[in-house]
């Protein structure tokens, strides 16, 4: 599975999605995903991708989170 | 030898705020309260005192346990603070009560309960005492910067008490302590010394929302994973989970990860607010009020605040 692969899975069991619903564009916004949410989804992903993520302002979409996750 | 609960009170002043009565102070709303919190009213202190709470939730602990405070051989009060910086809270009760026993509080923060139920199973199994009063009561209000809408809209003030007598309910507990006060803080207020050269942060309540969030996820999640695993008690088994009430969105996350069914959960956030040390004591007698304990019950007790400090345990209900 390819790191978008891993990230998406991620999401879509999170927010109980069919997978192959998401792509690199897709907004937090779009997802109803408020910023609690996505200090949870932080959490999961540091825990599927071994890195430590710090969260900013301008994380908005699927593609911005897989930065973070690469530049650890 | 540990202790068995032998009875429960709670204590909350009068005064209720909801979360529409902070918007006429405050930026906020309900709904951005509701949503992130889970909270919707809290009570806060007008004329009572720390000392009147945890008296009062004191008293009815007594009651249900058929003590009188003469007979109390040790008092444990888990607070930040009580009515003075000095003497502390467990002094003022101990008055309030017209009890003789020795009283110390325990500063542990929000966890503070969980330390206190160690120190209680130290002096039990030191035959110190017959009964422990465990008196958890903050009046967390006093200390908030109420024009810091991250802060001010998650706290309530309240008591929570258990008395305990000799028995074998305390299956399981541990503590963590992990040094490092940044992220959740309140400062000593200054005083006039000519020689203090550092100026003083204000006293109130400092917070990184999100680094604390995170804390108490991962916290709860591994406290309570090491007590299943290490007492071999299977997740169904479990009755009650009464998790400090923080945020019912950080009580939901962990409620996902963990493997105990999710209607085992009980929250009195909404009500309530954060109640730091006091917050596991009432739910508790909530939870006795509203008769969800059976005799036999296993429940995990778990706070988690700052320090960091968290502690679990697993407990058996025999009143
Ligand atoms: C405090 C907490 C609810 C904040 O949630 P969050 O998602 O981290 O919120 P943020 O701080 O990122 O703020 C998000 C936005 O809401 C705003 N906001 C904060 N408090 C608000 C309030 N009461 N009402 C309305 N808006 C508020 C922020 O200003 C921010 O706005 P912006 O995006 O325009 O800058 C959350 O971090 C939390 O509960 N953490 C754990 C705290 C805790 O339990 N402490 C005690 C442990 S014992």
């Amino acid at each position: 599975m390819t790191d978008l692969e891993r990230l998406e899975k991620i999401i879509c069991e999170y927010k109980e999605l069919e997978p192959g619903t998401l792509t690199p564009e897709t907004t937090f916004q779009e997802l109803e995903l408020d910023s609690l949410d996505l200090v949870d989804m932080t959490m999961a992903c540091e825990d599927e991708f071994g890195v430590s993520i710090e969260l900013d302002d301008n994380l908005k979409t699927i593609a911005d989170l897989l930065d973070l996750i690469r530049k650890d | 030898m540990s202790f068995r609960i032998l009875g429960t009170g709670s204590a909350l002043p009068q005064c209720v705020k909801t979360n529409d009565d902070l918007a006429q102070i405050l930026d906020t709303s309900d709904q951005w309260i509701r949503t992130r919190t889970g909270i919707c009213r809290r009570h806060v202190m007008t004329t009572e005192t720390v000392t009147d709470l945890a008296a009062e939730a004191s008293r009815k602990a007594l009651e249900q346990a058929g003590i009188v405070p003469e007979e109390l051989g040790w008092i444990l009060c888990p607070t930040v603070g009580g009515d003075y910086i000095t003497p502390g809270l467990s002094a003022t009760l101990q008055a309030a009560l017209g009890a003789h026993c020795p009283a110390m509080d325990i500063n542990a923060a929000c966890s503070g309960f969980l330390f206190a139920l160690d120190a209680a199973e130290g002096i039990f199994a030191r035959k110190k005492a017959r009964y422990v009063l465990i008196a958890a009561a903050e009046g967390l209000s006093r200390i908030m910067d109420w024009e810091d809408r991250s802060t001010c809209v998650l706290f309530g003030d309240g008591a929570g008490a258990v008395v305990l007598g000799e028995g074998e309910s305390l299956l399981s507990l541990h503590l963590e302590t992990k040094g490092c006060p940044e992220p959740l803080h309140g400062c000593f207020p200054g005083g006039n010394s000519p020689w203090l050269s550092v100026k003083p942060e204000n006293h109130f309540v400092h917070m990184d929302g999100q680094e604390v969030y995170k804390f108490a996820v991962s916290t709860i999640c591994s406290g309570i994973e090491t007590i299943l695993q290490e007492t071999g008690v299977s997740p169904e088994e479990i009755r009650h989970v009464i998790l400090h009430q923080a945020n019912l969105r950080i009580i939901d996350a962990a409620r996902k990860k963990l493997p105990i069914p999710g209607d085992r959960y009980r929250l009195c956030i909404q009500e309530t607010g954060n109640l730091s040390a006091a917050s596991i004591p009432v739910l508790l007698d909530f939870c006795r009020r509203d008769q969800l304990l059976k005799p036999g019950d296993l429940m995990i007790l778990c706070g988690f605040g700052a320090g960091f400090t968290s502690g679990t345990a697993l407990v058996r209900w025999e009143p």
